[in-house]
């Protein structure tokens, strides 16, 4: 796993090409360039007049920015997918059953699994959530797992993400922009289809609506039309065809939540906020907040309102919890883990915080409540100042900090200056609980476009690519 | 639907229909300025465009003196006051962006394209493009617009909402452009013709796309006493006070609730007298006083309309 092998390739093996890269492979050597630039001129184009752009942070107000697309799509044979949807399924299920115990029994804690201490002292812990009763026992409806392979083409989950993952608009337009611009390519492939997420997410949000509600009402809670992902609310919103509200359109009264309509107030039934929750309520989070309902987290205490994910979901995808999930599988549902988890060193433990110390040079270091590649080192590629000022860092705060062998990113072909060449990728899949537990064949894989990067963020220069699931 | 949502549409409509007909307005005035006429005339324009928008002050702590392309630059691309063509797209995209789940896809379409456009043609303009190739593609887009909102979109409350803003605002901005061509026109009253007079009627008149529609309808020369009739009666007319006072209450009696009652008796009333009215006895009472009453009375139903639908009275 450490850098000095070279990437997995998803098209390539020593052999040649991959048996289900063979027929893009070949197309792409019938496809003469200056069509793959015209297509790719025509993608941002597309791209611009439906404004699927991102407001990046700190830039001019009202700067908006195209994610690059990238035509050569991530290509995954059948058989790979399905031991992944399985591994997907049962860590989701392991998740939702470990957030259950937390806010209730907390067996696992009494059974030594994990320390007290891990959980009580986590700022993502809400103490606000004990003892709350909610639909179905399930927390994290919508949970965004990243995925990535490394080494001779294992997959590893890089990390859980379980408040308000973002991107699957991006999954669905990139499909909708492929078959736009190569519909012959869907003439040769069987692409499993993903453009029934939508559905299925409304049917799981219905389905976990406050008991006795025979037709919920769903909106989706937006901060503004000036966050970063405000292309997605809108998205996911109108597909599901659903009022896409802010703070300000609700109101809480006798703790049942309103939205002021044209015609008088309307019950609203199920909450999917992209609202972090410290500002979801100003008067039990952060007072400071204009984005939130004030009085939400009452009416959701009393049952009378869902919220998806469920507050306090952060507990369980915080980078400390992280190396517990297995044991979690373990725990909850008495199976071996499917998927690998990343070897990971928690700095707040002595030893592990001496062997990184000794490593920074080979190490990834991230910051424990770090988010979208902030805050991090990536040993191999630092310079020598650079690991310094982290390493006083680290010292100064360990228990911050985790670190993880640097896993070499597994690189798929990608249209750069000069031609293709291979860039490192990873995946979000998408898994949906409520009822049961489902995802669409797919997720959205994101491209790290500068060579030798493995920061595929979109807010750090990562691209996108369309994520085909062979259904044979 | 939500509060916030119909308040958007609303502006959105009102925004895209004001770029138009501002853009009508410096069409007239830059093509006059083509005519042969002294500086004084050529001023007097630009100076009734900055009355009637209320940006004379604006304007004066800009330039100190009015020049076309001083108007011009002003009135088009500076986004620095709200009621440029610029500001007022970018009020146009900003508000459909917001509740563009509310829009279909081409609607949507069509106006964050226009925005992009609109960013690209400053930059062009600015390097001496053609500015009345530019009037002409706002009045198009504008037409674009609301054609794809006509032929796409649901015939639901956001319809409405969209259509009561365009028509609200046409309305205002119809009276003031008759307004202030008509008090530049005639201080004295009735006035009398000459080829002066005919060049700023059939400007007037082209500026809300009346010329020919004037001809076909009374075949004869042009009087102040007819155009005016054509602008405020003529219920036929797309532009006049009559059709857009009819079409707003049409609308707002497709949205009632339970707290617009007061505000569509009113419109009901001004329908009325738009209906029944005669020209002679507008003149009679002195025209100019007519329409500040009118633009006084659509101002008022604009804030009723908020009060009803848009601004939620219930609290928490």
């Amino acid at each position: 796993m450490a850098l000095s092998q070279p990437p997995y390739d998803e098209m390539h093996d020593s052999d040649g090409v991959r048996p289900h890269y063979r027929t893009f492979a070949n197309w792409l050597k019938q496809t003469p360039a200056e069509k793959l630039q015209r297509k790719r001129a025509e993608a941002d184009a597309l791209f611009h007049r439906v404004g699927i752009t991102f407001a990046v942070y700190g830039e001019e107000s009202g700067t908006e920015r195209l994610i690059p697309f990238d035509i050569v799509p991530r290509i995954i044979p059948a058989g790979e997918w399905q031991q992944l949807a399985a591994g997907l399924k049962q860590r989701v299920r392991a998740l939702n059953a470990f957030i259950k115990d937390i806010y209730h029994d907390q067996e696992i804690l009494r059974a030594g699994k994990l320390p007290a201490e891990e959980i009580l002292n986590n700022a993502q812990f809400r103490p606000e959530m004990k003892g709350v009763t909610v639909p179905n026992d399930i927390y994290a409806h919508i949970a965004g797992v990243d995925i990535v392979r490394a080494g001779k083409g294992e997959f590893y989950v890089l990390e859980d993400n379980l408040r308000v993952p973002s991107g699957v608009s991006y999954m669905i337009e990139d499909r909708k922009m492929m078959m736009r611009l190569f519909p012959e390519l869907f003439a040769q492939y069987a692409v499993a289809p993903v453009e029934h997420y939508p559905d299925l997410l409304l049917d799981n949000l219905r389905s976990v609506a406050p008991a006795g509600v025979n037709d919920p009402v769903v909106v989706v809670l937006t901060p503004g039309s000036y966050n970063s992902a405000y292309f997605e609310h809108a998205f996911i919103a109108q597909q599901m065809g659903v009022e896409l509200v802010e703070g300000a359109d609700l109101f809480v009264r006798d703790n049942y939540v309103y939205m002021r309509t044209t015609r008088g107030p309307q019950r609203v039934d199920v909450i999917y906020r992209r609202i972090d929750d410290d500002f979801l309520d100003p008067r039990a989070f952060r007072p400071d907040s204009q984005l939130g309902v004030p009085g939400l987290l009452d009416a959701y205490r009393a049952g009378r309102v869902n919220v998806t994910n469920a507050i306090g979901t952060g507990v369980a995808d915080d980078k400390s919890i992280y190396p517990y999930v297995p044991d979690m599988v373990r725990f909850y549902l008495g199976e071996e883990p499917l998927l690998n988890n990343v070897p990971t060193y928690v700095l707040r433990r002595e030893e592990d915080l001496k062997y990184t110390l000794d490593h920074l040079s080979e190490l990834v270091v991230k910051e424990v409540h770090g988010a979208g590649g902030y805050g991090m080192l990536i040993g191999p590629a630092a310079t020598k100042a650079q690991i310094e000022a982290f390493r006083a860092r680290i010292i100064a705060a360990p228990q911050k900090y985790i670190a993880q062998p640097t896993l070499s990113l597994s690189a798929c072909p990608t249209f750069v200056e000069n031609g293709i060449a291979p860039r490192h990728i990873d995946l979000r899949p998408f898994v949906l609980s409520g009822r049961d537990v489902t995802l669409v064949p797919g997720g959205l894989t994101r491209v790290a476009l500068t060579e030798g990067s493995l920061v595929v963020n979109s807010s750090q220069g990562g691209g996108t690519k369309d994520t085909w699931v062979l259904e044979r | 639907m939500l509060s916030s949502t119909a308040d958007k549409l609303f502006w959105m409509a009102r925004y895209a229909e004001r770029a138009e007909n501002l853009a009508r307005m410096l069409d007239v005035n830059y093509r006059m300025s083509l005519f042969p006429q002294g500086p004084q005339s050529v001023n007097q324009g630009w100076n009734a465009l900055l009355a009637i928008s209320d940006l004379m002050g604006e304007y004066q702590s800009r330039y100190a003196e009015i020049t076309p392309e001083k108007a011009l630059a002003f009135f088009a691309f500076d986004g620095s006051h709200p009621s440029s063509i610029m500001s007022c797209w970018r009020a146009v995209r900003e508000n459909a962006r917001a509740v563009r789940g509310a829009l279909t896809a081409e609607t949507w379409e069509t106006i964050n394209s226009t925005w992009l456009e609109l960013r690209t043609i400053e930059a062009n303009l600015t390097a001496g493009g053609d500015v009345g190739g530019f009037f002409e593609w706002v009045k198009y887009r504008s037409h674009l617009v609301r054609g794809v909102l006509r032929s796409t979109m649901l015939r639901d409350e956001a319809f409405h909402f969209t259509w009561l803003g365009t028509y609200l605002e046409r309305a205002d901005n119809t009276a003031r452009i008759l307004d202030v061509k008509y008090h530049m026109l005639l201080p004295g009253g009735e006035g009398v013709g000459g080829a002066a007079d005919y060049y700023q009627w059939s400007a007037l008149l082209n500026s809300v796309a009346a010329f020919e529609i004037y001809r076909k309808v009374y075949r004869d020369v042009i009087t102040p006493r007819r155009v005016a009739e054509l602008l405020i009666l003529r219920e036929d007319m797309p532009r006049s006070l009559g059709h857009c006072i009819r079409q707003s209450y049409f609308h707002l009696q497709q949205i009632r609730n339970h707290h617009s009652a007061e505000t569509e008796r009113r419109v009901g009333v001004l329908d009325a007298e738009l209906h029944f009215g005669r020209i002679e006895d507008i003149f009679e009472s002195g025209l100019h006083e007519y329409l500040m009453n009118f633009i006084e009375r659509v101002y008022e139903l604009g804030e009723r309309v908020s009060k009803d639908f848009l601004v939620s009275s219930e609290v928490a």
